[in-house]
């Protein structure tokens, strides 16, 4: 089964592919042109949510398929020029109880791991060593770090104008409609929790390849957790309907190494701005080279 | 009552308006709502179609545009009331096809014609009822289309909450009169359909003809008898959440506001507990119109009777414990997550029932594939697609990655807009020649079926795949990896506007050739009771009651 899932992922990345070979220097996570599939998954949970994914694929194809073969079947064998005189048959009473039980079966097969599944995601396998609080306001989120001094600094979709002073103009990277002017910056392999709320209307904070999406509602304070495997900028969208400006505003996580993650809060907790600016030089001179590794 | 009866002897019928607007017969009102449905269908239809313009490319090329020439708004003021337009027409297009459309062509046009034909009854129980509900339709319409020209949010036009409306987007978020007068016109609206769910009830509970037990009772009928049930229990509900969304805007009270003492969630429990049974209203009347129709053209009985109508009553009763999956991103706890994923998944063990003994019906019958049975096979077929589609998105821990992304869009539009749709498709096919006594051109009809199923399954596929790389949904632009897919929704989604005027010129074509149809046109397989009539049926039938054996 994961063979024929693996070969359905390999096709959908063909297109995919020849995007990524030409494009950025650093590594960045983001939909691909003619995509057909998930994300590429960054976090372990993303990765057993695309499991569940493709196997309960497996199941509604040969489901569909079962059904076009039968309605294929009955079509040409059962047409009025085939068979004149129809049967008067309305009653199997072994028949119903098989399509009756045949689904329970795979409801079963599928709800077990699906329950695993849902587990796992409230049950974060350590303690969380990092906090951060997204707040969505119309239409931007604020972070804020609960460090041993906390401090919050507001992240807004990219603004083209800017883009040259920000020093983000390789619009791969840093794509239209996804890229920030200040990102969610988390050390890599972290636990890191995300405290989730908002105030003004409902908004939802995602990321597709970290496999975390949780509403942001006003009045209460949503928990989730990710846990990032790899150095690279991440982008979601918000994902509730929050009024005019809800396409635009974008969720940007870069996660970097401990010690870059370490000297960027140092700076941060004074001048966000500045600490910016210095991770991302640094940032991308690493991943330059990291780059041929991919 | 034995004078009325012998007062309306010998097809005595009003004239000109008077018959319209004052009628109490079943059969015009169902006219009536059939051709409200159509109206309403080329309206929120030509609203989707404004809006797959809006992204067959990124960037925002047609809103801005739209509300400069409607709302005379300029520069940087039309880029933000194009955004919220966008938004506005997202929430129409999804209440006028739930309310004025589909729930209007299957209820209060099909079920009114057909279920007292086919269960031998004279009328409707309440005619006079009958006429309001259907009568307080067209206002709550305007109502509805009224909304959209007046001010919501600041320097925005129209309802720009989605048509689950979820506060504080809604209250807070939308100060303006727009949402008043949506939410009055779903006030009427729902008062409308709980109308009619009563005249059903009492109808098919009391006005059989002599000899029909519930258990020879067609499916059509069984399955309006369930949905007038789900009307009745969940649009109340509807119609408290929305009055509680009335006083927090207007007269000061809080109970969706959280800072002071309210809850934002609270409205989203109580909207899903009408809006799931909702979606099982809107598909259950193209469950029974289906099944008359494969039986009627495989020339055998329906197989599995009993199960039929038993599935879909399970249908209906777990399809009121299910809400909250729509909602598993809102921070629901682990166990109610669980709980609300086995209960989803329970359902697809009924609807697999159906879909099987369709299939069995057809088995070893003498199938002729006339257009009414060419639209209920691709609504079997399409129907199952959105199924399973749906049994992905009961896993929670799944929907965490699905929810509110495209995914769920391409879901229930294969369940709604190919299943529901065409359903409704494939009983105009079956009793157009019944209601009109025309028959209509075959070749039209398989054009506009064929025309129609390229095209919504080119609109809705690809979306499969968009909602799988994470595109929300409900967004004005989007990032530019996303341009291929919806550039080929969007031709899809003219393809289908084409499949809509073949089936204009279809009905004009009908109605302009005059061919006669017949009492029954669809030979032995056509076995309820509407095709004993002549066609069109005489304005009052059956006064002498049919005896069923």
């Amino acid at each position: 089964m994961r063979k024929f899932m693996a070969s359905a992922r390999l096709l959908a990345g063909a297109a995919a592919a020849g995007a990524l070979l030409s494009s950025a220097s650093a590594y960045a996570d983001q939909p691909r042109p003619w995509e057909t599939a998930f994300q590429a998954p960054a976090t372990d949970m993303m990765r057993q949510i695309e499991w569940f994914g493709n196997y309960t694929f497996v199941f509604i194809v040969v489901i569909t398929l079962l059904v076009l073969v039968l309605l294929a079947y009955v079509i040409l064998r059962f047409r009025a020029s085939a068979n004149p005189v129809p049967s008067r048959t309305s009653h199997n009473t072994l028949i119903e109880v098989i399509w009756t039980v045949g689904p329970v079966i795979v409801l079963l097969l599928i709800a077990i791991p699906s329950f695993q599944l849902l587990t796992a995601q409230y049950t974060p396998p350590e303690e969380a060593k990092l906090t951060v609080k997204a707040t969505g306001n119309q239409w931007n989120w604020d972070y804020e770090y609960q460090a041993d001094k906390s401090f919050s600094f507001n992240s807004a979709i990219l603004q083209d104008g800017d883009r040259a002073k920000a020093g983000k103009e390789d619009r791969n990277l840093y794509p239209r409609l996804l890229a920030v002017d200040n990102e969610l910056v988390v050390p890599v392999n972290t636990m890191t929790r995300v405290l989730i709320t908002a105030t003004d209307v409902i908004h939802s904070f995602a990321v597709p390849s970290f496999g975390i999406k949780m509403d942001a509602v006003p009045g209460r304070t949503n928990e989730t957790w990710f846990k990032a495997e790899k150095e690279g900028l991440y982008y979601g969208q918000c994902s509730q309907l929050c009024g005019k400006d809800h396409a635009f505003m974008p969720i940007a996580v870069r996660v970097v190494s401990d010690a870059q993650f370490k000297t960027w809060l140092e700076t941060a907790k004074t001048d966000v701005p500045a600490a910016n600016k210095a991770l991302m030089a640094e940032v991308d001179g690493t991943n330059k080279v990291a780059a041929a590794g991919n | 009552m034995a004078e009325a009866a012998a007062h309306d002897h010998h097809d005595h019928r009003p004239h000109g308006w008077v018959r319209w607007v004052y009628s109490t017969n079943h059969k015009d009102i169902g006219t009536l709502y059939l051709i409200f449905a159509i109206m309403a269908g080329i309206v929120g239809g030509a609203l989707s179609v404004a809006i797959r313009m809006e992204l067959q490319e990124p960037g925002i090329q047609i809103f801005s545009g739209l509300a400069q020439m409607v709302y005379g708004m300029q520069g940087d003021a039309a880029i933000d009331g194009g955004k919220s337009m966008y938004n506005a027409f997202g929430a129409a297009h999804g209440l006028i096809m739930i309310f004025f459309m589909v729930m209007p062509a299957l209820i209060g046009g099909f079920a009114n014609w057909m279920v007292p034909i086919m269960i031998g009854a004279p009328d409707m129980a309440f005619p006079r009822m009958n006429n309001i509900s259907f009568w307080l339709l067209p206002p709550a319409f305007l109502l509805l289309l009224g909304s959209m020209f007046v001010p919501s949010a600041p320097g925005a036009f129209g309802v720009g909450g989605g048509w689950t409306i979820y506060p504080p987007l809604s209250t807070s978020g939308q100060p303006g009169p727009a949402m008043d007068l949506a939410i009055l016109s779903l006030h009427i609206a729902g008062a409308s359909s709980i109308l009619g769910a009563i005249n059903f009830i009492t109808t098919i509970f009391n006005m059989r003809a002599p000899g029909m037990t519930m258990h020879k009772m067609p499916l059509f009928a069984w399955a309006v008898l369930i949905t007038a049930f789900l009307l009745l229990l969940s649009l109340p509900v509807l119609a408290g959440a929305i009055t509680m969304l009335l006083t927090d805007r207007n007269f000061g009270t809080a109970f969706f506001v959280p800072d002071q003492g309210g809850d934002p969630l609270l409205f989203q429990h109580l909207f899903w507990f009408f809006g799931h049974p909702e979606v099982y209203i809107l598909i259950l009347p193209g469950f029974g119109i289906v099944s008359h129709i494969v039986s009627t053209f495989s020339k055998k009985p329906v197989f599995g009777y009993l199960g039929m109508a038993y599935a879909m009553v399970a249908i209906g009763a777990v399809g009121f414990i299910v809400w909250a999956h729509h909602m598993y991103t809102t921070g629901l706890s682990l166990d109610t997550q669980r709980y609300f994923v086995f209960a989803t998944m329970v359902i697809a063990v009924p609807t697999g029932v159906k879909i099987f003994s369709w299939i069995a019906t057809m088995w070893g019958g003498s199938i002729s594939f006339k257009p009414p049975m060419l639209w209920a096979l691709g609504f079997i077929f399409l129907f199952t697609i959105g199924g399973v589609t749906g049994v992905q998105l009961a896993n929670a821990g799944l929907d965490r990655s699905l929810h509110d992304t495209y995914f769920v869009i391409a879901h229930f539009h294969y369940v709604l807009s190919l299943g529901a749709v065409f359903a409704i498709f494939a009983g105009w096919y079956y009793w157009f020649p019944k209601m009109t006594g025309y028959m209509y051109s075959p070749v039209i009809a398989n054009t506009h079926f064929w025309v129609t199923f390229v095209g919504v399954n080119l609109i809705f596929f690809p979306q499969h795949f968009l909602g799988l790389a994470g595109m929300p949904r409900r967004t004005v632009d989007y990032p530019d990896a996303f341009a291929g897919w919806n550039m080929i929704s969007s031709y899809g989604s003219y393809i289908a506007a084409v499949g809509v005027a073949i089936f204009l010129y279809g009905v004009f074509e009908a109605f302009q050739k005059k061919r006669v149809a017949g009492a029954n046109p669809w030979g032995e397989g056509a076995t309820t009771l509407e095709w004993q009539l002549p066609s069109p049926p005489p304005f009052h039938q059956w006064e002498q009651l049919p005896k069923i054996k």
